[in-house]
């Protein structure tokens, strides 16, 4: 109730009404306009007379759509995330939950990687030079092509689960932590680093005392980029994995056996789960930089 | 070590430094032939236009920045010994405070990499912060604070090093007149009470007089010092001295210096 007695208050409640009301209309008129071509050969070879209310409301409930309504996405939403048992491998919240593992464990190592290349980038001139043009390079290979080899060579020497996933999101993590904490290692003005230098401060003193304080912020907006590219990671590694369950597997099987609405509360599922965890780093972000200014909120 | 004391006082003695920066267009003579000797307990300015090489000087005296000819000794070593054994302190331009830091913890910082003890460190931010009239404001962060009071602080996380030289850039420069008149006074009270060295470096002819025992004044392309003026104004001095004949005499004397320097630049 908070949440909403905010957004009144904001003003801001209205548009976004608006906008969610016309996202689900022209949602409905798409999944007629789309399940149309369908129908209508239907129609011709049974010979049935239609006007566009019936074709409206056979298009909406159809059982192999090609767009399903809202409503039939959510009837599949309310049968596999609230009435199936958590423990049930038809239950979203079972497949989310072993997406959410495998994208925080590629969070964690991607964040340690980034911050380690950035202090290896800023602290080492040599490291500068050669490893950034690599570091760009990996992020333009497609990771679709590149998550079924590292999956299959992991698996072959006998690396296989939770790990392999989390690689896949850690390879797409590292990338925007490396960016930002290269910039926020770099931010303290030069006056502040000859300022140490009158202090004669030792180069951990100057690490600890300055550039890591003042990389802070731009850690953070780093990590909201990576929390919602980890989740894509681990469901492009599922992908491959078929069987083992995860949103990217019930993708796949989805896909597999033509049940268009359960590729759509897959869907909506994995970006509720971003949604979420994007939304909890924000949250670590304030109350991290508030702590960090003393009641003053900055944002990078 | 192994550097013998030439001035038996000199804090700073320096005997033809100069420093070239090489640049795209060619070397550029920062400082050329500055012979300087500054005695223990002298207030010093060194005055003149941008670009004459006085937040050079300052900064070769501080290690900051490395002379490329001549001599220059610190407390009678070189300023990386002297920077090393942290003979100064140095106010910045800017308050340079950290903004995740208070007040209390600004002035500590400084302590805490030269490894004071806590109790230590407590007692003199608490004697500084006094000293500089902010007692009471130890727990406020940096933004909540005006540019006076920020740049005060700095001055008391300077002195909280307790050295005996005071190495000064411009430190009100970026403040209005009214504030840095009554900071002018405080400083004078401070270099008063606590006999320190100070150089001081600034562009503003009243208040390197009003300061001084001793003006440097300084011409550009080379870095130079044209005149070498001393102060014997009174060392207990109010605002209201600069109206008297003798602080005018002074200050017409530097602005000559000064318009020498600058008519030698259009040459």
């Amino acid at each position: 109730m908070t949440m909403i007695n905010r957004l009144v208050h904001q003003g801001t409640f209205l548009p976004v009404l608006t906008v969610v009301t016309s996202l689900i209309v022209i949602w409905y008129a798409g999944a007629v306009y789309l399940n149309s071509t369908q129908l209508i050969d239907r129609y011709q070879k049974k010979g049935v007379d239609w006007d566009i209310s019936r074709l409206a409301q056979d298009a909406w409930k159809m059982e192999r759509p090609v767009l399903p309504a809202p409503h039939q996405v959510g009837v599949e939403l309310k049968k596999t995330v609230i009435d199936k048992r958590v423990t049930s491998k038809r239950s979203l919240v079972y497949h989310a939950g072993i997406t959410l593992s495998s994208s925080l464990l590629g969070f964690a190592l991607g964040t340690l990687l980034g911050i380690a290349l950035a202090i290896g980038i800023v602290y080492v001139t040599t490291l500068d030079r050669s490893l950034m043009p690599w570091i760009i390079a990996s992020q333009t290979v497609p990771i679709l092509a590149l998550a079924p080899m590292i999956i299959v060579v992991l698996g072959s020497i006998g690396i296989t689960g939770l790990f392999p996933k989390s690689v896949i999101s850690m390879y797409l993590c590292f990338f925007p932590v490396v960016v930002g904490m290269v910039k926020g290692l770099r931010s303290p003005e030069p006056i502040l680093i000859d300022q140490m230098r009158t202090y004669s401060a030792s180069p951990t003193q100057v690490f600890f005392k300055l550039r890591l304080p003042a990389s802070i912020p731009f850690l953070f907006a780093s990590l909201k980029v990576a929390i919602a590219l980890s989740v894509v990671g681990a469901i492009v590694a599922e992908l491959p994995t078929g069987g083992q369950g995860g949103l990217g597997a019930r993708l796949l099987t989805g896909s597999y056996y033509g049940q268009i609405t359960m590729i759509w509360s897959a869907l909506i599922v994995a970006s509720v789960v971003s949604a979420l965890l994007v939304t909890a780093v924000g949250r670590l972000e304030r109350i991290a930089l508030r702590r960090l200014n003393g009641g003053q909120v900055v944002a990078v | 070590m192994t550097q013998t004391v030439r001035t038996g006082s000199a804090v700073v003695h320096t005997s033809d430094l100069s420093l070239e920066f090489s640049t795209d267009d060619g070397p550029v003579h920062a400082l050329a032939n500055i012979n300087l000797d500054i005695a223990a307990g002298e207030f010093i300015s060194l005055i003149g236009p941008s670009g004459c090489g006085k937040t050079t000087l300052l900064r070769v005296i501080a290690d900051l920045e490395t002379h490329t000819g001549g001599e220059i000794q610190v407390n009678g070593v070189s300023p990386r010994e002297a920077r090393e054994s942290r003979a100064y302190g140095y106010v910045f331009q800017a308050p340079a405070l950290y903004p995740w830091r208070t007040v209390r913890r600004n002035v500590m910082l400084p302590l805490e990499i030269m490894g004071v003890s806590r109790q230590e460190r407590e007692a003199r931010c608490a004697q500084y912060l006094d000293l500089v009239n902010l007692g009471g404001f130890e727990n406020k962060y940096p933004w909540q604070l005006s540019g006076g009071m920020q740049q005060r602080v700095s001055i008391a996380r300077a002195l909280s090093v307790e050295p005996e030289l005071l190495l000064m850039d411009e430190p009100f420069g970026a403040l209005d007149e009214i504030t840095r008149d009554h900071l002018n006074q405080q400083l004078l009270e401070l270099w008063g009470k606590t006999g320190k060295t100070v150089v001081f470096v600034t562009h503003s002819i009243p208040e390197a007089v009003f300061l001084s025992s001793r003006v440097v004044v300084m011409s550009p392309r080379p870095g130079q010092v044209i005149d070498d003026i001393s102060c014997n104004l009174p060392r207990e001095r109010t605002l209201d001295i600069r109206e008297t004949p003798e602080f005018l005499e002074i200050a017409h004397r530097v602005r000559e210096g000064l318009k020498a320097g600058h008519s030698y630049d259009d040459d």
